[in-house]
């Protein structure tokens, strides 16, 4: 069953902070200012809250997705293996 | 105790081997197909770059998506600082190092194969170009020998993809992960190069085989660079299956007491002397419990070195080899690097040692790669293995002069 999750590109966020105050239930900061996404599937009564921070990024780093809720297994991102 | 198998054949001061003498030795390059791919998956055979993953399943995610225009990188970046192996394999024997990459090519339906050699790496990036030069021209045609950047992160594989499609070695965001979209945009295989030397071997001698080299339920022989108090540092291999204590004996054994030993570099973890002698070195089983051979380092830390200057200093190198991309990685690792080297000078700031603890957890999964994951994995095991030393030296208010 596909659901929907926050996504965020680490390497385009520079920490405006924006997203974790339309979206407290969801996303803290962390002690440089940048998000903290909790894990986990949005409820369709918090989708307004999540898109609104989805738009108001404003370098476009945080997406949402819809994931499958098993995903099949792939192999890691890690150094070089 | 020493098993060769890619180590086998001229002795290291003949130098790498030619050509010719590699296909005397070995025979020619058997056919890289999916049945290769199920030799390798029967096999055990894991990647040797950190990762531990299974290379016939790593192969088979390319191959299943390739349709005939996947690239694979052979990765001899090697970073890792501890690290001599890779470059080793590549200065004594390119040509199983090339034989692997082109049976990957082969079996993942490839049209192009890459040589990522590290560019400070002066005699295997020479060994491998000379290699290359000797191939026959339809090998040749297909393979690519380019130099990766010296830094820790140049061999990530989102960032060895990076250097070739835009020139700069930092990690991407994932997914899409490389084996789906890699380079140009194609299903890639970034493979270290002596997992790939292990899959030259195994496609000539088999899976059986390959099990047999190693001992109890591990599997092949492993490349480790051993270093710090040991009478004879240096890369050597080995029997997956061995233990701590007998490498260390291979290595002249160890010059003085040991404090520690440093498993897998930067990315690994201290474990101490008393614990880490019996450790089985088993890159399958390592990974199964949750621990990591990472790519073979094996440093001893003798007693009369400080552990808490030498794990600041470690991590003031991965602190400094951030890319720079992701904030979390860049300001955490910062922080926690300064909040160690004032534990370690023993003039730390009130609450540092906590700080460092909730630090960790906030730093964790956080980063487009793992970089910070390994810089925090790191520090934690310094943190368990040094406990009594960091609570003794976070105490000290001695201020150094200034």
């Amino acid at each position: 069953m596909a659901q929907t999750e926050l996504w965020i590109d680490r390497t385009k966020c520079d920490g405006s902070r924006l997203c974790a105050e339309l979206f407290p239930e969801r996303i803290t900061l962390d002690d440089w200012g940048y998000p903290i996404i909790a894990p986990g599937p949005i409820p369709g009564s918090l989708m307004p809250h999540a898109q609104k921070a989805v738009d108001s990024c404003p370098v476009l780093a945080l997406a949402l997705r819809r994931v499958e809720r098993r995903p099949p297994p792939s192999p890691p991102g890690a150094k070089a293996s | 105790m020493t098993v060769l198998s890619l180590f086998a054949g001229p002795p290291s001061s003949a130098g790498p081997e030619s050509f010719r003498d590699h296909v005397k030795r070995l025979g020619p390059r058997p056919r890289g197909n999916g049945a290769l791919i199920d030799t390798l998956d029967r096999s055990g055979l894991v990647g040797r770059g950190g990762a531990s993953f299974s290379v016939g399943v790593k192969w088979r995610s390319v191959e299943s998506r390739s349709r005939g225009a996947a690239v694979v990188i052979a990765n001899g970046a090697e970073g890792e600082p501890l690290s001599r192996k890779d470059r080793t394999l590549m200065s004594l024997r390119p040509h199983l190092v090339i034989d692997g990459a082109l049976l990957a090519s082969d079996a993942v339906g490839a049209n192009r194969t890459l040589l990522y050699v590290g560019e400070a790496h002066g005699a295997a990036a020479a060994a491998m170009a000379r290699a290359l030069a000797e191939r026959p021209p339809a090998d040749r045609a297909r393979t690519t020998l380019l130099g990766a950047p010296p830094s820790y992160v140049a061999g990530e594989e989102t960032a060895a993809v990076n250097f070739v499609n835009s020139g700069v070695a930092v990690p991407q965001a994932t997914p899409p992960r490389p084996f789906e979209r890699g380079v140009d945009g194609r299903p890639t295989l970034v493979q270290n190069v002596e997992s790939l030397a292990h899959a030259a071997l195994i496609a000539r001698y088999g899976d059986a085989w390959f099990q047999s080299l190693g001992r109890h339920h591990a599997a092949g022989t492993i490349l480790l660079t051993v270093s710090g108090a040991v009478a004879k540092p240096g890369v050597i291999e080995v029997a997956s299956g061995c233990s701590v204590d007998e490498v260390l004996a291979l290595a002249g054994g160890v010059s003085g007491k040991a404090r520690a030993v440093l498993l897998g570099g930067y990315f690994g973890g201290w474990i101490s002397a008393d614990q880490a002698g019996s450790m089985v070195l088993d890159p399958r089983g390592l990974r199964a419990a949750g621990g990591s051979l990472g790519c073979g380092v094996v440093s001893v830390l003798d007693e009369t070195a400080d552990p808490l200057d030498v794990s600041a200093r470690i991590l003031q190198h991965l602190a400094n080899e951030s890319a720079a991309q992701c904030g979390p990685c860049f300001f955490g690792l910062r922080s926690l690097s300064a909040a160690t080297t004032r534990i370690a000078a023993r003039h730390a700031d009130h609450g540092d040692l906590p700080q460092l603890h909730r630090w960790t957890a906030m730093v964790k999964g956080r980063g487009a790669c793992r970089h910070p994951d390994g810089a925090v994995a790191f520090l934690e095991s310094a943190l368990k293995v040094f406990e009594p030393e960091f609570a003794t030296a976070a105490g000290a208010r001695g201020r150094r002069a200034s």
